[in-house]
């Protein structure tokens, strides 16, 4: 109910404070870490070629790992802080983490959506926050594959740091036997990586098109704050 | 009352030799030297406890193992220490004698004796895929153990299922622990295809002269021989931090040692003692001979792919493709898609831009 007549009252006006500022900064911040960990991981999982000389001249696969675990708490302590900003931030900050799916509009928005992105309707509907397929597709892919990288690296994490060590106590004692074993957890910690990157193109492309094609900024947005829209009418016009 | 003691005099081990090998045990046990006498204490005055060892599905490697430890001494007084009354392998007796002496330490040792096992039970067609005595293992084995104090589970075999368990697993060969009917009984397993015979020799000691287990984690395993991975102490490991790999078997890296990362070592992946104790009296083991560790103390391990691949196959969802293989494959996929859908979103654009003019 509120949300309606937030969004009634945003069909009419045209620019609304969305993202405050520590979800934006969290966004890019995040952006940046994932990036570094993407590469590194994928290097850690097929090292660089060998290089020659004493071993004790050299450090490749440590300074590798090293930028990984780095990258890896900043990604964990911003996961963190972004899900605490979720509770205590405006509306908009929980979307992802709690999408509507108990409210029938959601899956009518959503059904429009899927129209739009199949060209069969002309033009989308306004959303101050994100529309529908976004949010499930945050949630879905984003949301549960950083929990679930989160976790079983902490599990990696916590095999090196050994059996005393509160990552192993906490995540490695159980998750590998549930995985069946470290290799398991390597494995899957390496697709999850994948299903983040399809989610990265996907989220790249779309949000692209989406501040051409659409009635709202998009990219803009998450970095001044404000979702602007291209014209005045109501929403579902 | 037969203490330990009496039992090793018996068999010619003189006092000396004894107390040796209560310090030898101390050491590899980790405990300090302060513990050789308590463990000499206990042996002197503890009574014998039998172990029976049982052998399923297995290829004896274990036992092979376990009477080449390293020091004859320790082989010696632990050969003697174990009721071998009844071992396939090496008993004397033959035929029903030999499965009469089963019955006769059951009944003799009722809640006391410890049960070693080698290998497991095939459960599909009620066991009949091993039949001992004319009777299936599975039969045996859940005899034995409902009056065992406690069992050891040998080798991977006996602790995850090993090769007879790998996919398809067409006899449901299946871990002791899994095996119904087991009854609740407290379980150490001690894996590997073989365990290392030190490795054996020394749990035995401790839980014979401690009356309990060695620290376990939550898979069961002693913590003072698997609670690292081979990586963590393999000699090898500067040559990974540095970024120093083996690519080729036979090229300058295999000749100068360089880690054995990228040729699918399992080090990373495998908690045992190997980078430690070592094999063969400590005289070397698989990764010092220049080959890779292919994993053989952990669950499933010829089920994770190929040995020599660092990233292993996955074969959960009907593929047969490494994380990388699928997932460079699907964001192909997504990446088209997304191309494509660029192009006509343009074409779209384009056209209402048109309309509008
Ligand atoms: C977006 C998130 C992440 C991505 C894309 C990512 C990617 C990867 C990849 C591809 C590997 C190589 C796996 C293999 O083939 O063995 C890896 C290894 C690893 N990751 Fe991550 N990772 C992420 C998050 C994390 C987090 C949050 C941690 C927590 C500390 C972490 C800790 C590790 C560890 C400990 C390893 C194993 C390193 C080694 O084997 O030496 N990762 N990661
Ligand atoms: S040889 Fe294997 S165990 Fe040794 S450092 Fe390399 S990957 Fe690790
Ligand atoms: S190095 Fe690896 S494969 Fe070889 S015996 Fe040890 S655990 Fe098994």
């Amino acid at each position: 109910m509120a949300d309606q007549m937030a969004d009634q009252a945003a069909s009419q006006q045209t620019a609304v404070y969305v993202y405050e500022a520590p979800v934006r900064i969290w966004h890019w911040v995040n952006a940046f870490a994932i990036i570094a960990l993407c590469v590194t991981g994928y290097f850690i999982g097929s090292p660089l070629s060998s290089v020659s000389g004493e071993a004790s001249d050299h450090y490749v696969m440590g300074y590798m790992r090293f930028v990984h675990f780095a990258a890896a708490y900043i990604f964990i302590i911003g996961f963190v802080f972004r899900a605490y900003w979720a509770i205590v931030g405006n509306s908009h900050s929980r979307e992802i983490y709690l999408p509507r799916i108990f409210s029938k509009d959601f899956w009518d928005e959503l059904w429009h959506e899927i129209k739009w992105y199949s060209f069969l309707v002309d033009e989308p509907k306004k959303y101050t926050g994100h529309n529908p397929l976004a949010i499930l597709a945050m949630h879905l892919m984003f949301v549960w594959g950083s929990i679930f990288m989160i976790i079983s690296g902490l599990a990696l994490y916590g095999e090196g740091a050994g059996m005393g060590s509160w990552q192993y106590q906490f995540f490695s004692s159980w998750l590998i036997p549930l995985m069946g074993q470290s290799q398991d957890v390597h494995t899957y910690h390496h697709l999850v990586m994948w299903l983040l990157i399809i989610f990265a193109i996907i989220h790249i492309y779309v949000a692209v098109r989406e501040d051409i094609m659409s009635r709202q900024s998009i990219i803009s947005s998450m970095i001044s704050g404000w979702r602007l829209f291209k014209d005045n009418r109501p929403s579902n016009d | 009352m037969e203490t330990f003691y009496d039992v090793m005099r018996r068999q010619g081990i003189t006092r000396r030799s004894f107390l040796k090998y209560c310090s030898l045990t101390a050491a590899a046990l980790g405990l300090g030297p302060s513990f050789a006498p308590k463990i000499a204490h206990a042996m002197e005055t503890k009574e014998r406890i039998p172990v029976l060892w049982l052998h399923g599905l297995e290829c004896t490697c274990c036992s092979e193992s376990f009477i080449r430890s390293a020091h004859p001494l320790a082989k010696d007084v632990v050969l003697s220490m174990l009721s071998l009354d009844y071992d396939d392998t090496i008993m004397a007796a033959a035929g029903h004698e030999a499965e009469a002496i089963i019955e006769e330490i059951v009944t003799k040792y009722k809640g006391k004796y410890l049960l070693a096992v080698e290998g497991n039970p095939p459960l599909n067609e009620d066991g009949m895929y091993c039949i001992i005595g004319g009777k299936p293992f599975t039969d045996q084995l859940t005899y034995a153990s409902q009056h065992a104090k406690a069992i050891i589970s040998w080798g991977s075999c006996a602790s995850w299922g090993c090769v007879q368990a790998a996919r398809p697993n067409p006899t449901r060969a299946t871990p002791v622990h899994k095996v119904p009917g087991i009854g609740n009984k407290p379980i150490i397993k001690v894996p590997g295809c073989p365990p290392i015979a030190e490795v054996m020799t020394a749990v035995v000691t401790y839980i014979l002269t401690f009356e309990r287990f060695p620290e376990l984690d939550r898979q069961g395993r002693p913590k003072m021989f698997y609670s690292q991975r081979i990586h963590d102490k393999c000699y090898r490991r500067p040559h990974f931090d540095a970024g120093q790999f083996v690519e080729k078997w036979d090229d300058e890296g295999a000749k100068k040692g360089y880690c054995l990362y990228k040729m699918g070592c399992k080090g990373p992946t495998t908690y045992n003692a190997c980078s430690t104790v070592r094999w063969n009296g400590g005289l070397s083991f698989p990764i010092q001979a220049g080959h890779g560790c292919i994993g053989c103390s952990e669950d499933g391990f010829w089920d994770k792919g190929g040995f020599y691949d660092r990233l292993t196959d996955i074969h959960q969802f009907g593929i047969e493709a490494n994380a990388d293989e699928i997932g460079v494959g699907a964001a192909t996929v997504v990446g088209a898609a997304a191309a494509a859908h660029a192009a006509v979103s343009a074409v779209k654009q384009a056209r209402t831009k048109g309309d509008n003019d």
